[in-house]
C-alpha cells in the first residue's frame, strides 16, 4: 500500500538497473564495524589458509605483495542498505592465492577470519573464478585501516558484511558454519539481488 | 561477548504512526503499533516507504523505546539530502501507516543478563540505541551501574535531554556526562569541547569503575576518535559500535 504523501526521489534507470532490491546509491564510502578499528602494523601482519586447524600455507607482508595482483572495478552493496558504485581494488584472487599455496579446496566451504575476531562464511565456489579477492588497496591506494586495511576480503556480489575487514586467514570447514552477523540475524549467503539481508529471508 | 543467536527479524508488515513528537529542531521521535517480536535494547528496524508509483524506499532506523515499551518509538535525525527522513519532520501524521520489518541486530545490544557496570558514549542522534538500553536498565536492573558520556553540538541538541537529567537526578547508579562542542556548557561538571584522549580519560578515572561493557554510537568519525581513545584504556574486545557515514 502507497504511503500517504510519500513520494521519493526515484534514481534514473540507468542508476535503478545497477540497484539491487531496496538498495539506494550512496557518493561516500559508509564505515561499519563490529568494534574499534584494529591497526595491524605491516611487520606483524601475516596471512594464512588452514584446513579446519591444519595450516596449510602463510604469508608475510612482504611475501603477499610478491603474489599475483589483479585491478577489479565494479558496485558494492551493503546491507545496511547503501551502493556504492565504480569501486578499484587491487589485490591477490583467491585463485592465485590457492595457487600459490598449491592447493585444491579440501571442502567447499570456508571461513574469512579477522584479526578483531570477527568471521564470515563463504562457499568456495563464490570465492574463485575471479569472484573474489584478498584486497590491499582500494583507488590506487593502500586500504586505510577504516575500511579493512591491510587487507580485506572483496566477495563484491554478495552483501559487504561477507567482505571481511582485517582479514587474517581463510579457514576450510567441513560444513557450512555461521560466522558473526550469520549467527546475529543476518542471512547465510547474502545475495543482494535476491535481497537475501536477514536469517531465513529465502 | 555474550551474543547468543538471534530470532530473524520479521517480514514486511504495517505500523500505525501513534504520536509524534519532536525532540530538539533535527530530532523528531516517531510512536508506531506495530506487532513485532520479542525485543533487545540497542536494536533497529528497517522502514519501507511506498510511493503512488511504487517506488520504495528502505532505510534502518534505531529503536528508542525499551523492549517491555508497548509502543516502538524510533527517533529520526532530519537528514539535509534525505529522502526518507523528511517525510517522518513534514508529511507524516498520527494514523498514517508505513511498513516495517524487525527487530534487527544481535551484536549491538544489551540485556539484562550481560550486567555491568556500563559504560555508553554516544555522539549526536548516536544517542537513540544507548537510550533504550538505559530505559531497560532502569526498567529490569536498576543496581546496574552505568555511565553515559554523549557529545551533541549544543545544550539544544542533546536528544532526550530532560529525561536523562531527570534519570541522573533520581537514580545514583546512574551518571550522565554531556559535553557540547559549540557551545558553551549549561552545568558545572559537564565538559564543552570534543572527546578527546583527556577528557575520556578524566572522566573514566572520576566514575571509578572498570566498564564490562562499553557501547559506542555515533557518526563514524566520532566513533573512530573516541575508540581509539578507549581502546588504551579498555580491552578493545568489550567494546562495542555502531556507526553511520563513513569516509569521502
Amino acid at each position: 500500500m502507497p504511503t500517504r504523501g510519500f513520494f521519493g526521489r526515484p534514481p534514473s534507470k540507468e542508476v535503478a538497473a545497477r540497484l539491487p532490491p531496496g538498495q539506494y546509491k550512496t557518493e561516500d564510502f559508509p564505515v561499519l564495524s563490529m568494534g574499534p578499528t584494529p591497526h595491524v602494523s605491516l611487520d606483524a601482519w601475516k596471512f594464512a589458509i588452514s584446513d579446519g586447524p591444519k595450516p596449510v600455507a602463510s604469508w608475510s607482508w612482504a611475501e603477499f605483495e610478491m603474489l599475483p595482483r589483479t585491478v577489479w572495478r565494479g558496485d558494492i552493496h551493503c546491507v545496511t542498505k547503501w551502493s556504492k558504485f565504480d569501486t578499484t581494488w587491487e589485490g591477490v584472487t583467491i585463485d592465485d592465492l590457492f595457487a600459490a599455496a598449491g592447493i585444491m579446496p579440501p571442502t567447499p566451504y570456508l571461513l574469512a577470519e579477522s584479526y578483531d575476531g570477527y568471521d564470515t562464511n563463504v562457499p568456495v565456489a563464490d570465492l574463485v573464478g575471479g569472484r573474489a579477492m584478498i584486497a590491499t588497496r582500494f583507488a590506487g591506494e593502500p586500504l586505510p585501516a577504516e575500511h579493512g586495511g591491510p587487507a580485506r576480503l572483496l566477495v563484491p556480489h554478495l552483501y559487504f558484511w561477507k567482505s571481511a575487514k582485517w582479514v587474517k586467514g581463510l579457514r576450510f570447514t567441513a560444513r557450512d558454519e555461521a560466522g558473526f552477523w550469520e549467527l546475529r540475524g543476518y542471512h547465510i549467503y547474502g545475495d543482494p539481488w535476491r535481497e537475501q539481508r536477514y536469517t531465513n529471508d529465502p | 561477548m555474550i551474543d547468543s543467536a538471534a530470532p530473524a527479524p520479521s517480514r514486511w508488515q504495517p505500523a500505525v504512526i501513534e504520536r509524534l513528537l519532536p525532540r530538539t529542531p533535527r530530532v523528531i521521535s516517531v510512536f508506531l503499533r506495530a506487532s513485532l517480536g520479542a525485543r533487545e535494547a540497542g536494536q533497529h528496524v528497517d522502514v519501507r516507504l511506498i510511493a503512488p508509483d511504487g517506488y520504495e524506499a528502505q532505510r534502518s532506523y534505531s529503536i528508542a523505546s525499551a523492549p517491555g515499551d508497548e509502543s516502538l518509538e524510533l527517533a529520526i535525525e532530519r537528514l539535509e539530502h534525505g529522502e526518507v527522513s523528511p517525510y517522518f519532520h513534514e508529511v507524516a501524521r498520527p494514523g498514517d501507516a508505513i511498513e516495517l520489518r524487525g527487530p534487527i541486530g544481535g551484536h549491538f545490544i544489551w540485556r539484562r543478563e550481560d550486567g555491568g557496570p556500563l559504560l555508553l558514549v554516544g555522539g549526536g542522534s548516536g544517542i537513540v540505541p544507548l537510550v533504550a538500553m538505559l530505559r531497560h536498565r532502569a526498567a529490569v536492573a536498576p543496581d546496574t551501574k552505568a555511565l553515559l558520556v554523549y557529545s551533541a553540538r549544543t545544550w539544544g541538541e542533546v536528544v532526550y535531554r530532560d529525561e536523562l537529567l531527570a534519570e541522573q537526578a533520581r537514580d545514583t547508579q546512574f551518571d550522565l556526562v554531556l559535553t557540547t562542542t559549540r557551545e558553551a556548557r549549561h552545568r558545572p561538571g559537564d565538559f564543552e569541547r570534543r572527546l578527546d584522549r583527556t577528557l575520556l580519560r578524566d572522566i573514566l578515572g572520576a566514575w571509578r569503575q572498570t566498564p564490562r561493557h562499553v557501547y559506542v554510537c555515533g557518526s563514524n568519525a566520532f566513533v573512530e576518535a573516541v575508540t581509539t581513545h578507549l581502546v588504551e584504556e579498555i580491552p578493545a574486545p568489550v567494546i562495542r559500535t555502531e556507526r553511520y557515514g563513513g569516509t569521502d
